[in-house]
């Protein structure tokens, strides 16, 4: 089949091409037969790339090692699971997941605004199309999925044992989702440039994509944090690593575009920042996909490290210069329609949220890219830590904190003193109780900007809460509803409101969590034998005994600790380290069994107070002799067999012995242990991060999420009757 | 069998793409202007609506006293009144449209 999956690459490319040409001829010349025949190219594209990324999975599924991609990045002994999530972790299969879910979003979108933005639409087709060419040319030219070995080995190489985590089901595809949703507004804003219709209706038609990329790319994000923290066996979720620094780019400034949009929507306003902001956002997330793809950075995440950076520069070049060409070219029609009412308005809080928005981005991208700066300007290579993004993220992030609680109490247009004082009374109280109350906990104030930052997650949360008490009482009088219906009620009428209040509250909750498990961490790392313990943070953990278990797939070398507190007992941890084969038979015939890649599974006991965390590194070296004399023994064995002329019977018995001879040197670490290291954290409210992530989602989804078309309907008629009505009274 | 694949998904997506291409009567659209035009006045329309809903929503929760919504409001509306005029000075040109073009047709062939 994979003649198959390379003839269909070559016909969606040639699909794409179509659809390009199609969509610009029926645009500029040719009517609305050729725009629907380019439209419907996408829908075409779409179904083609389904087909051809559901060959790749089946090779995959299949363990088909005739299939260079799936030789290297599986074996038979990855779990079916992973098996699945393996085609993601290639080059190839990675571009073509990311060109897939393109023509999917493309579709949808092209689908839902068919009878609408019909001037714009045939040129975002066009945009959408140009990159999936681009990338089918990689996935053609470059790395090709369908790519076949002349002599299949008889076994894989195996997944990277790193990415065998259930987040890496998702991470990868929730964070290409939101890279390909955002291409959704990118284009339709070149679109909106191009055929100067630069109203709000592209705005209006697309806003939920934007979300949608927004939410998706959100979710890639912490399901990475995640993985971080529980795979990679350092302790931590987030490490402004290049490839994370990169998904957080269109992140944030996408997040500055959707608020912002609400102003071009209700006033005609900020129509060159929008622009401007959808075309970064855009490109960011193209330049996203770069990072991962080049190696260009040094990144623990960059697995697909080749040479697809030209190619990605040119496309990169292209958008930026394109950009700021269209935004210069259409700066008359880029005028905004009014001014800013008052400075004490949601729009002028907006606006300062959206400078400080675009200022996060540009500090993460030049800590991102400083490596390359310093090496263009001074020939040497140098990096900025976490300390010196600490430096300028943390007020700014206290800013924009802050904002998203100012923001709810705040109305459209202007406010008064006596509105102030009925909105920010209850908030302000709830921030200086919180203050006042870390007084009273010994050591809280020791680091005043964890502490100060409480303060200002307390501020934002009573802010969401007192709008939707108010939302809640206002229905209710006008409903007579009892309290959970009338809520529930309001926030369905105004999804987009209350799910965006939703995401302030659980947004600052998640900062909240990273300012305090931060800043009042207690890590420890130690070598023990079974019966030892340490301390950490008034925590004994006691190292009870240690674990070996060898199955096909890995060795797993581990311990259970005992955890107590003051002689009760808290929780018992169980640690790993996963040890998988090697295909470098230099190693020898046991060796290799321990000398390929490793991984974590970290002992967590997660609580709403505190996380205690611990993981294990067990030292191979006093193996090392027990090692070396099986790879001799068996060595010895086998080149009789062959001297011999022995057969498969006699080699089938050999790998038998082998396979028992290794479980015994597993075994090893368990009836005669010796020392391992361990890292310990205990971590106050680090669960407060994944609970934030968690509602900051829900409300996502709430945003997210269509108003009932009967309540619109009726809304929109009820209103259009009142302004009518008006209307004839202005008239007579 | 895999080129018959091949050939069949090549015959599939010819089909779906030309399918438009073979009822070429629907050329330029000599309304196009128009109708973007209509698109942009309903799209700010529902904006604007969407403004007074929760600038109303705004007055109830006590972020906006009477006074400054009846104030905010009534601008609101009178924004409101202006787009709905545009709207139907759009619709007017549309709605006359078909009538000039039929006049410009050539009269029907009488046996």
């Amino acid at each position: 089949m994979a003649i198959v999956g390379r003839a269909l690459l070559i016909v969606a490319f040639v699909v794409a091409l179509y659809g390009i040409g199609a969509s610009l001829y029926g645009a500029f010349a040719g009517g609305r037969a050729w725009v629907d025949s380019g439209r419907r190219a996408v829908y075409a594209l779409a179904g083609v790339l389904t087909l051809a990324f559901a060959i790749m999975e089946a090779a995959f599924l299949r363990s088909d090692f005739s299939f260079s991609v799936v030789a290297t990045h599986s074996s038979t002994t990855t779990p079916t699971f992973y098996k699945a999530t393996a085609a993601w972790s290639s080059q190839e299969g990675s571009l073509l997941l990311w060109v897939w879910l393109l023509s999917l979003w493309s579709s949808l979108a092209l689908t839902l605004t068919r009878r609408r933005v019909r001037e714009v639409a045939p040129v975002a087709t066009a945009v959408l199309m140009t990159f999936a060419g681009f990338f089918l040319m990689l996935t053609i030219f470059w790395a090709n999925p369908f790519q076949t070995l002349a002599q299949p080995p008889s076994e894989g190489t195996g997944l990277n044992p790193l990415l065998r985590h259930p987040a890496m089901m998702f991470h990868p595809p929730m964070l290409y989702s939101g890279y390909t949703l955002f291409s959704i507004p990118f284009a339709f804003g070149i679109g909106a440039l191009v055929t100067r219709r630069l109203n709000a209706e592209w705005i209006v038609s697309t806003r939920r994509f934007a979300l949608a990329a927004w939410l998706c790319l959100g979710v890639g994000i912490v399901l990475g944090a995640r993985w971080s923290y529980t795979e990679l066996g350092w302790g931590g979720y987030w490490a402004w690593d290049p490839v994370e620094n990169a998904s957080l780019l269109p992140w944030l400034t996408g997040t500055a575009f959707i608020h912002s949009i609400m102003i071009q929507e209700r006033r005609g306003m900020l129509k060159v920042w929008n622009a401007s902001l959808v075309l970064a956002t855009g490109t960011l997330a193209i330049l996203g996909t770069f990072l991962v793809r080049s190696g260009i950075l040094d990144s623990i995440h960059a697995f697909g490290a080749s040479t697809l950076g030209v190619p990605f520069l040119i496309l990169i070049g292209t958008m930026v210069l394109g950009s700021v060409g269209l935004i210069v070219w259409r700066r008359t029609d880029l005028r905004s329609e009014h001014q800013l009412d008052s400075l004490f308005s949601r729009e002028a809080v907006f606006l300062l949220q959206n400078v400080v928005l675009v200022a996060l981005a540009f500090v993460v991208w030049w800590g991102t890219f400083f490596p390359l700066i310093s090496e263009i300007f001074t020939g040497t290579r140098a990096s900025v830590g976490p300390p010196w993004f600490d430096k300028y993220i943390v007020p700014l992030a206290f800013v924009i904190v802050a904002l998203a609680g100012i923001g709810p109490l705040v109305p459209w247009r202007r406010m008064t003193w006596a509105s102030v004082r009925r909105g920010f009374v209850i908030p302000l109280a709830a921030a200086l109780a919180t203050w006042a109350a870390l007084l009273l906990v010994p050591g809280a104030w020791a680091q005043p900007k964890p502490a100060a930052f409480a303060g200002v997650a307390a501020f934002v949360i009573a802010s969401v809460v007192q709008e939707l008490w108010r939302g809640m009482r206002a229905r209710q009088a006008s409903a007579s509803e009892p309290a959970p219906v009338a809520l529930a009620g309001v926030m369905r009428r105004n999804r987009r409101r209350y799910g965006g209040y939703v995401i302030h509250a659980g947004f600052a909750t998640l900062l909240l969590g990273v300012a305090i498990s931060s800043s009042f961490q207690h890590a420890k790392d130690v070598s023990l034998k079974p019966g030892q313990s340490a301390r950490v943070d008034g925590f004994d953990i006691k190292y009870v005994r240690a674990t070996a278990r060898a199955t096909a797939e890995k060795i797993s070398l581990g311990a259970v600790l005992d955890v107590s507190k003051r002689g009760r007992h808290v929780t018992t941890l169980r640690t790993t380290r996963g040890f998988y084969p090697s295909q470098d038979t230099s190693q020898g015939i046991v060796g290799r069994f321990f000398g390929g890649e490793s991984e974590s599974q970290v002992g967590l006991r997660a609580g709403l107070g505190r996380d205690i965390w611990t993981v294990i590194n067990p030292d191979l070296t006093p193996l090392s002799g027990i090692i070396d004399e099986g790879n001799r023994t068996f060595k010895t064995a086998m080149n009789g067999i062959f001297r011999d002329g022995g057969g498969q019977r006699a080699l089938a018995e050999l790998y038998a012995l082998r396979d028992q001879a290794i479980v015994a040197v597993a075994r090893r670490f368990v009836s005669d242990p010796w020392p391992a290291d361990f890292r310990f954290i205990v971590s106050p409210l680090a669960t407060w991060i994944w609970i934030g992530a968690i509602i900051t989602f829900l409300g996502g989804l709430l945003a997210l999420w269509p108003a009932p078309a009967a309540a619109r309907r009726r809304v929109s008629a009820g209103y259009a009757a009142r302004v009518a009505r008006e209307l004839a009274r202005t008239t007579q | 069998m895999e080129l018959l694949i091949v050939f069949l998904v090549v015959l599939a997506v010819v089909a779906v793409i030309g399918a438009p291409l073979r009822n070429r009567a629907r050329g330029l659209d000599p309304d196009a202007a128009a109708r973007a035009e209509l698109a942009d006045l309903e799209a700010a329309k529902e904006a604007k609506y969407h403004e007074i809903r929760d600038a109303e929503l705004d007055q109830r929760t006590g972020k906006l006293s009477e006074q400054d919504h009846r104030q905010l409001d009534a601008e609101l509306r009178a924004e409101a009144i202006v787009l709905l005029k545009r709207i139907d000075a759009v619709r007017g040109r549309l709605e006359h449209a078909p009538a000039a073009t039929e006049s410009a047709a050539p009269p029907p062939a009488v046996g």
